[in-house]
């Protein structure tokens, strides 16, 4: 894969993570295309959430190279610059902003510049509602635009922290766990509006829900202990020995 | 938007029209015999209040609003204080104690001739322009650190508090030349006037007045902005607004600039008016007090720092004449009692009740229509209790 000239839109190479002694990343490689939706499942521990952690800058990687959108380093820059260039990430919780309507969440998330001076003095244009209608439209909470953040369900939350990634229309989105806490019916709905956003932008989905998976996934990607054991179709993955062995294998012996 | 209610307008309107206007007309156009009479002395302690709701405005602004409790607010407020107090040491001229033309202290400390640091300060601009400078480049400076290091919540209240503490000991030094323990007192003159005539006092309290109306509606603007949004969003998620985009030790440092130059005009318009300024103004209890003033009042609004910072002051007045040794218990007792029964403060007052008439009224409701229920359909589980 090194010498390949193909480009990638995410690309992680011998990627290193220690934790005081704790090797959380080992050698991990990781390539992925433009407008792939990428699944990423793995056990607990495996690695995934330090993995996003090192791409939105979170965390640094002790060695290794991490570039985004061909060729760009994302070792060296802090959390808000690697979002600026168009990485958005969706936290396992959901993380809006309980105090503001749906809007103005929504408002705050718009790519737009960030600076301190400008955020004094812009005001909100015809453009940028047309902009947050699409979004609300998307994300199907059109009728809760006025609401507070604060007073939506569960599931609402984390669409509406879905659409605050869209707002900012990123090249890459990285979606930890969409699902978790949803009832059958949201998990449904989240996974068409996963697949809707495919093609238009590169999304990684971290998840445990093997249903959820199996409804979204195209590649699915398997992480242990730091590393990509391997890539390959749900059917594929659920049938690799090694995975069966290390993540599916153990739960089904535990049956 | 619109910028205000109707209610705050009204309310707004009328505390302005209090304070600017019928307050300073019956000090000074009515006979002291009269009960309408407002006495100097009541106008110096209500002028005092108003900058302390100066202070509790720029807490708030940080804690209220952006989620940042710093614990050292009077720190710059004292600053400011100094600041202005250098100018009113060098009004005093030759008529100190000692009538030498430098300040008293100096003399005592064996100095002739004025320090190189305290010759520009008698120019009352410079003073004014040190006033927003030196608070400003500290909170800058120790923000950057603090923000950069990204250190929060409880680490960065007790950050502040030793800031503060560290500079009450510093300016306990007689060496830093700025009257040790004493600090500065015995003011004779502002601008040309004498500060212990009452029209002087008087034209202080209306500049006061001003000054707070001012960085209310300043504030109020501020929160209204695209700037006040994303503090609140950082108040509410910082790490949200992070993974948006936003360098949110920028938006932070600026705010808490911006709220170290309001508490240093409180404090540069409090000096000439409580006629002394000492390092223990600079004591972590005097922004602990701050605190609970925002805290009574309510935070995360702009009227319930003002009306905190009255009503805690205005007990304070009462109680440390009343039981002196026991004002400190009272504002403990306080704080404990706003912060679990009344987490909106007296601002949040209102709703509050609404809300518990709502329950009251709502729990008869449903005693009643239970036999009702009760008659062939399924009856109602009886609530217990």
């Amino acid at each position: 894969m090194t010498n390949a000239p193909k480009q990638f839109v995410l690309l992680l190479e011998g990627v290193n993570k220690n934790f005081d002694g704790f090797k959380a990343i080992s050698d991990l490689n990781f390539y992925m295309d433009e407008g792939e939706l990428r699944t990423i499942i793995g056990p607990n521990g495996a690695g995934k959430s330090t993995m996003m952690d090192i791409i939105t800058g979170r965390t640094k990687p002790d060695t290794g190279k991490v570039e985004f959108g061909f060729n760009t380093d994302l070792t060296t820059m802090n959390v808000p610059e690697i979002n600026r260039l168009g990485i958005g990430r969706k936290f396992q919780t959901p993380s809006v902003y309980i105090h503001h309507t749906v809007f103005e969440n929504l408002l705050l998330s718009l790519k737009g510049p960030r600076g301190v001076f400008t955020a004094l003095f812009s005001r909100t244009t015809a453009e940028q509602r047309d902009r947050i209608e699409a979004v609300l439209k998307t994300i199907g909470l059109s009728d809760k635009a006025e609401t507070l953040a604060g007073s939506l369900s569960h599931g609402q939350k984390q669409w509406l922290e879905i659409g605050m990634l869209l707002a900012q229309d990123p090249k890459l989105l990285l979606v930890d766990e969409p699902a978790a806490g949803m009832t059958d019916e949201e998990t449904h709905k989240t996974g068409e509006l996963l697949l809707s956003l495919e093609g238009k932008h590169s999304i990684i989905v971290i998840e445990h829900d093997m249903a959820f998976v199996r409804q979204i996934a195209r590649k699915v990607t398997v992480l242990h202990q730091g590393h990509v054991l391997c890539e390959g179709t749900v059917d594929d993955v659920q049938n690799d020995e090694r995975v069966k062995e290390v993540y599916l294998g153990r739960k089904k012996k535990e049956k | 938007m619109r910028l205000f209610s109707k209610w705050e307008l009204i309310a707004v309107g009328a505390a302005v029209l209090l304070m600017l206007v019928v307050l300073p007309c019956l000090n000074a156009f009515t006979l002291e015999s009269s009960w309408l009479h407002v006495s100097n002395f009541t106008i110096t302690v209500y002028g005092k209040y108003l900058c302390y709701a100066m202070l509790a405005i720029s807490v708030d602004l940080l804690w209220g609003y952006t989620g940042l409790l710093s614990l050292g607010q009077a720190l710059f407020f004292a600053l400011g204080g100094y600041m202005l107090g250098m100018y009113l040491m060098r009004m005093i001229g030759d008529l100190g104690q000692y009538h030498q033309p430098i300040p008293d202290f100096l003399v005592f400390l064996g100095w002739s001739t004025l320090p190189a640091f305290w010759k520009p300060f008698g120019s009352f601009p410079f003073a004014m322009f040190m006033a927003v400078l030196l608070p400003g480049t500290l909170a800058g400076i120790f923000g950057y650190l603090a923000f950069r290091s990204r250190i929060r919540g409880v680490y960065f209240s007790i950050l502040t508090q030793a800031l503060t503490y560290a500079a009450c000991l510093l300016f306990f030094r007689n060496s830093l030349l700025l009257g040790g323990n004493n600090g500065f007192t015995d003011f004779k003159f502002i601008l040309g006037h004498d500060t212990r005539e009452p029209a002087t006092q008087r034209g202080l309290f209306i500049v006061t007045g001003i000054a707070l109306l001012l960085v209310y509606l300043v504030c109020k603007w501020l929160t209204t902005t695209k700037f006040g949004k994303v503090q609140r969003a950082i108040r509410d998620s910082e790490n949200r607004v992070m993974f948006s985009g936003y360098s949110t030790a920028n938006f932070k440092l600026f705010i808490f600039v911006l709220a170290s130059v309001i508490a240093s005009l409180a404090g540069v318009l409090y000096v000439p008016q409580v006629g002394i300024i000492n390092p223990s103004e600079m004591a972590p209890d005097k922004s602990l007090e701050a605190v609970v003033w925002v805290a009574v009042g309510g935070r995360g609004t702009l009227i319930g720092p003002i009306l905190g910072a009255f009503a805690v002051n205005a007990m304070k007045s009462w109680a440390t004449r009343a039981y002196p040794d026991m004002w400190l218990i009272f504002l403990g007792t306080m704080f404990i009692l706003v912060t679990v029964f009344m987490p909106k403060g007296i601002v949040g007052l209102p709703a509050q009740l609404r809300d518990v008439y709502k329950k009251l009224t709502a729990r008869k409701m449903k005693v009643e229509p239970a036999p009702v229920a009760a008659n062939g359909e399924e009856p109602l589980p009886a609530k217990s209790e």
